[in-house]
């Protein structure tokens, strides 16, 4: 279809009173060819948005732009379905931000002419579209994977189970009891109900379940997923929608806690892994390993190796309210018996305070605060030493046994720290890379992805192992789209929290699913379906883009060339700024799009009259610009303003084009990046530093100074700085002088 | 049949976090989603956020992805100032009547803030905690979505001239707009109407409103935000003064019988969180928090390490006894047992901040038609899923898994069909 395209400029607001609208009509079809230019007194009103709606019908116009307001107001107004549409927010980057009634003028004849630009070069994206799977694969059959399996059949699609142990149930099969859900008002012990959930997991007509059995390999993008499930000698290929990690924790290794707390040097030391078994084994009563004898005194120590740099720093969330569960088991039904609880912090958050209430009220309860600083033993006794308790600086208890409330270590640990291992032992040389895979015992991988990027969930920086989001906001967000990770395996949680979540994994990955039937991206870009075309014919083969895509949505054959894996994709646009050639293009943003707006920006000839381009990020800087012109604050004229996806997409060649044009300097508005980073695509903006620092070499060839190129770290609430930020960066322009290649 | 071949009709009741996630991410598989909240905006009680634990990052920025994917979702539709009326019917087929209250502003509103200028009077601003006014027609705050005016009625003079009216050019302004109602048919129904700070003038001993200098964690903060009423200045309230000594009060009116009998979850946490806050503006302040037991579950026991490892942060174990005026300034003068000691604290602040816990909106305010526990938390039915703080005391990162599974919830209920 021939793009014609519709310039709807709106004169409300003030824009008509500070802008001549009038000029731009002109420039627009006489300069930029616009067959359709329009001016409006109030567009947004029924007749305005009638007159566009007139134009698409009867003039076919078919690439909209609308140089009027920001969409932040009126959001629904200007949605022309099929049509390509643009919008320019005059009356805030131009008539509020801008003082001098020219400025006012030129700026808005510069974002009026980027926007033509933009329809100009962009089209509606066709959606990229396989013959989507809708099965989904949860590995573990524990209570978080039985639990996600069970819940995604419920809502109707099909799913495969596959869990390495004989059997499915997890650790909860091997609960004598569980804290229960309810208020307590139906007593303080719940029966774990293990085997109806195994029987409705088993029995469940979408369910196929795989016990025995391991993931040998895993290939292929969302919606086409290839697993390979090994299983006894045998394997077996199946095509999986998207996928649900459950495979959960192990118990902290207590041997390292013998020198603390002389576990494995005293048998009545136990773990409250062990002591579980325990009340299991003998249907309730308490038997110490050492005799056999049903004791009467027992003390749990809090924090056994948690909350401790020398062991796991950190909590496991389950504990406190698991060691007042188990020291029921010692009290219930015997009178005279004691449980006594050493904690740091009762943590009992929530509505579990009432199980700590129902405790504390408990004969033959008693807990305290304290640190346990030894356990030693006396004839058959243990003798615990603690310090700084509410019992005073120094006590001695004597009890019959002594049960450590130990962790819990996410099953990706081991991978994770083999991994890391050889990424550093990599990156110092292939020697050293020989040497490490020698010497360090390869631990069993989980997922085996065949992605480039690795074979498991990515890392976390501060994860401690966990395959955590990096978002408060978005729970479930993952570097690698399509798998979802759930339970204790992401965050530490205890058993009811695990259920929730495994409904929150099994809704995403079903959403993961329907979007990819429809072409469409997942979180952040929920609405997108661009993808990235790469014009492979001119690829150098240099691995930028395999190597940076956050996402690993990009392998790459034996001679490098990338193959790109759309459904994978998030539309960031890293692999667009990553690619020296250019060659990577999405329907409605390209590298050619930008430069050609950036490089039409109008550059005074006066010396004193900079011109400034910025780049921002859509999601978080670009709000906070529009935040600051609703306070009407006022920024230096110079600058113009472009969004980008994600600061990730910004490709250097633009850099060397608008400073080539006289363009005095560039500033990139990006997300904190680092171990906290805020990038909605993880590593874009910290990518986009990673190349500015390249760009001297760029600026060195045009002999143009490194500072004419800043970025700067913006959150969306900091509206308040961008003013600031834009003097800061003008005067260190002012000191440096006007770019030579002005007026060329 | 495989797969979302039946997408459900969901009502979500509440628009804040939990609400907007439950929503979209049932939208997002293919369900039909209304989304309804009794304030003029979404975004509800993180919106008055200044930062989240433990990254110390802004509310808005995940609720302007949330907001730009309701934006574009054709599936998602909304009303602000709404309420349930009345729920009946069975998971499947609910219908839900719907009061919609006036806003006294339409769709024509453009956000030029004319009205405001022309607008005689003024009122408290509620979203502020009363620590400020805000003009009778105001935008509840910069970033809200929809971006549209609204007016408090209540404040409007009976013979006002309505300058507001004139000053708008856009026709925006109803002044005699009534209640609308209307009536929803729905698959199934999530109810995510969160929570209020705890009234802590019914804490009596720590002397909220009696005491000058004695504020709420939620009025800290609005203090401490740039949009707030000092700019994001944490100053006290009785002179402006900059804070040097601040004291905060843990479980204020939580894990007590007499108030919130259960732990608020977000306490320990967020008075850690304004500690750094406080420090960040003035890193020789010093703070002391009064706890009994201090709760970073999980990999939060990290952000407590940071935040203890800072110089003039100090940790107490007890309970606050009194919190009183000093004698001869506008310092307020603490009163505690040290637990661990058993020594007694009597200390003097330029501030004290009360913990103050999460009471339920359905301890006070229930929806007509739901099953409700004492303690004000809602109990979930077949095809009535509770999410977030409704459901429990959480965070917000628990809010948005517990969202998400009542969205995973909801969409079986149209699956059944």
């Amino acid at each position: 279809m021939e793009k014609k395209i519709g310039l709807y400029i709106c004169k409300g607001c003030g824009i008509g009173e500070a802008i001549n609208t009038e000029k731009i009509s002109n420039i627009a079809k006489n300069a930029l060819r616009v067959p359709v230019v329009v001016e409006h007194d109030v567009l947004c009103s029924k007749q305005g948005i009638e007159l566009i709606k007139k134009d698409i019908a009867e003039l076919g116009v078919n690439s909209i732009v609308i140089a009027g307001c920001s969409p932040r107001v009126k959001t629904y107004e200007f949605n022309f379905p099929g049509c390509f549409v643009d919008r320019v927010p005059l009356r805030e980057l131009a008539v509020w931000t801008i003082e001098s009634p020219e400025e006012k003028q030129l700026a808005a004849e510069d974002y009026v002419k980027m926007s033509v630009i933009k329809a100009q070069k962009g089209e509606v994206p066709e959606p990229y579209i396989v013959e989507t799977v809708k099965t989904l694969l949860v590995v573990g059959g524990g209570i978080s994977g039985m639990t996600s399996a069970l819940e995604a059949a419920k809502a109707g699609y099909d799913v495969v189970l596959v869990e390495k142990e004989p059997e499915l149930g997890g650790f909860a099969r091997k609960l004598y009891k569980r804290v229960p859900t309810d208020d307590f008002s139906h007593g303080v012990l719940g029966d774990v109900n293990i085997e109806p959930l195994i029987n409705e997991v088993s029995s469940n007509s979408k369910i196929k379940v795989y016990t025995s059995s391991r993931i040998e390999k895993i290939d292929g993008q969302p919606g086409d997923f290839d697993v390979t499930i090994a299983k006894g000698g045998s394997t077996e290929t199946i095509k999986i929608g998207a996928i649900i990690q459950a495979t959960g924790w192990k118990p902290y290794d207590a041997k390292k806690l013998a020198k603390k707390y002389g576990y494995g040097k005293f048998k009545d030391v136990v773990t409250n892994f062990e002591f579980e078994e325990i009340a299991k084994k003998n249907n309730g009563v308490i038997k110490r390993p050492s005799d056999e004898r049903v004791v009467k005194s027992v003390l749990f120590v809090q924090c056994a190796g948690q909350r401790d740099p020398e062991h796991i720093p950190y909590c496991s969330g389950m504990c406190c309210a698991t060691t007042l569960k188990q020291a029921r088991y010692v009290t219930d039904g015997n009178p005279d018996a004691t449980a006594m609880v050493i904690y740091k912090d009762m943590r009992t958050p929530g509505k579990l305070e009432y199980y700590y209430k129902e405790a504390q009220n408990t004969p033959g309860m008693m807990l305290a605060k304290g640190e346990v600083t030894g356990i030693r033993e006396e004839y058959d006794k243990l003798v615990v030493t603690l310090e700084d308790s509410l019992l005073g600086a120094k006590a001695e208890i004597e009890v019959e046994m002594v049960v450590l409330a130990t962790g819990m270590v996410p099953t990706t640990k081991e991978p994770q720290d083999y991994l890391i291992g050889l990424a550093e032992a990599s990156a110092k040389g292939d020697e050293a890379k020989a040497q490490y895979i020698e010497k360090t015992k390869k631990p069993e991988f989980i997922l085996n992805l065949g992605y480039r990027q690795g074979p498991e969930l990515p890392f976390l920086e501060g994860g401690f192992g966990f395959v955590d989001s990096n978002f408060i906001c978005f729970q479930y967000e993952t570097r690698r789209t399509g798998i979802y990770a759930v339970g204790p395996v992401r965050q530490p949680m205890n058993m009811a929290e695990a259920q929730e979540d495994a409904r929150g994994a099994a809704l995403k990955a079903i959403q993961c699913i329907e979007h990819v039937a429809k072409g469409m991206a997942v979180h952040p870009r929920a609405w997108d379906t661009s993808f990235p075309e790469p014009n492979l014919t001119k690829c150098t083969a240099c691995k930028r883009c395999t190597e940076e895509c956050p996402f690993g949505a990009i392998d790459e054959d034996e001679k490098g060339v990338p193959f790109y894996k759309p459904n994978r994709c998030r539309r960031c646009g890293t692999c667009m700024g990553a690619c020296p050639e250019r060659i990577v293009s999405f329907k409605d943003y390209s590298v050619d799009m930008i430069g050609t707006m950036a490089k039409n920006v109008s550059v005074p000839s006066e010396d004193d009259r900079p011109r400034i381009i910025v780049f921002c990020c859509e999601n978080d800087a670009f709000p906070a610009i529009e935040t600051a012109a609703f306070h009407r604050h006022t920024f230096d004229p110079a600058v113009r303003f472009i969004q980008l996806r994600c600061l990730g997409s910004v490709n250097l060649v633009w850099i060397a084009d608008v400073l080539s044009k006289g363009v005095d300097g560039m500033l990139l508005l990006g997300c904190k990046y680092g171990e906290d980073y805020q990038c909605h695509f993880a590593k874009g903006s910290e990518l986009a530093k990673y190349r500015l620092g390249k760009v001297q070499e760029t600026l060195d060839r045009l002999q143009l100074e490194a500072d004419r190129v800043q970025m700067y770290e913006v959150a969306i609430d900091e509206y308040w700085r961008i003013p600031d930020i834009i003097n800061e960066f003008m005067d260190k322009i002012r000191e440096i002088g006007p770019n030579p290649f002005k007026g060329f | 049949m495989q797969g979302n071949g039946n997408p459900s009709r969901i009502l979500v009741v509440g628009g804040g976090f939990s609400g907007l996630t439950a929503g979209i991410e049932a939208a997002e598989t293919g369900s039909e989603v209304i989304i309804i909240d009794k304030n003029p905006y979404l975004g509800g009680r993180v919106a008055q956020l200044n930062k989240y634990f433990p990254k110390i990052c802004p509310p808005l920025c995940g609720l302007e992805i949330n907001f730009r994917r309701i934006k574009v979702n054709p599936l998602v539709t909304f009303y602000t100032m709404a309420e349930v009326e009345s729920i009946s019917g069975e998971p499947g087929n609910y219908k839900v009547k719907i009061k919609i209250n006036p806003r006294y502003v339409n769709e024509n509103c453009t956000a030029c803030n004319a009205c405001a200028e022309a607008c005689p009077v003024e009122r408290i601003s509620d979203f502020n905690f009363g620590l400020n006014m805000t003009k009778a027609i105001y935008l509840p705050f910069e970033q809200a979505f929809p971006q549209r005016y609204v007016i408090d009625r209540t404040i409007c003079p009976k013979d006002c001239p309505a300058p507001c009216v004139s000053a708008c050019k856009y026709n925006a302004i109803d002044l005699n707009a009534q209640p609308d109602s209307i009536e929803v048919n729905v698959d199934s129904i999530v109810i995510a109407t969160g929570w209020k700070p705890y009234d802590a003038s019914k804490i009596d001993n720590l002397s909220f409103g009696k005491v000058k200098n004695v504020i709420t964690n939620m009025m800290l903060e609005r203090l401490a935000s740039k949009n707030g009423p000092t700019q994001g200045q944490i100053l006290r309230p009785s002179d402006g003064k900059p804070v040097e000594k601040v004291a905060f009060v843990q479980c204020a009116g939580s894990r007590d019988e007499n108030h919130l009998p259960f732990c608020s979850y977000i306490c320990c946490l967020a008075s850690l969180k304004h500690t750094l806050y406080i420090k960040e503006q003035n890193p020789s302040a010093e703070v002391t928090i009064f706890y009994i037991d201090i709760r970073t579950p999980g990999r939060y026991e990290k952000f407590l390490n940071n935040v203890k490892e800072q110089t003039g942060v100090n940790l107490i174990k007890g309970k606050v006894a009194a919190v009183e005026q000093d004698s001869d300034s506008d310092d307020v003068v603490v009163t505690a047992e040290d637990m661990l000691n058993g020594e007694k604290i009597k200390k003097r602040f330029d501030m004290v901040v009360l913990a103050t816990g999460m009471q339920p909106e359905g301890f006070e305010f229930k929806v007509p038609g739901l099953k409700y526990a004492v303690d004000g938390f809602v109990i979930d039915t077949d095809g009535i899923y509770s999410a977030g703080c409704a459901k429990s005391p959480m965070d917000v990162a628990g809010c948005g898994k517990d969202a998400t599974s009542a969205a995973l919830k909801a969409i079986q209920i149209g699956a059944r069909r």
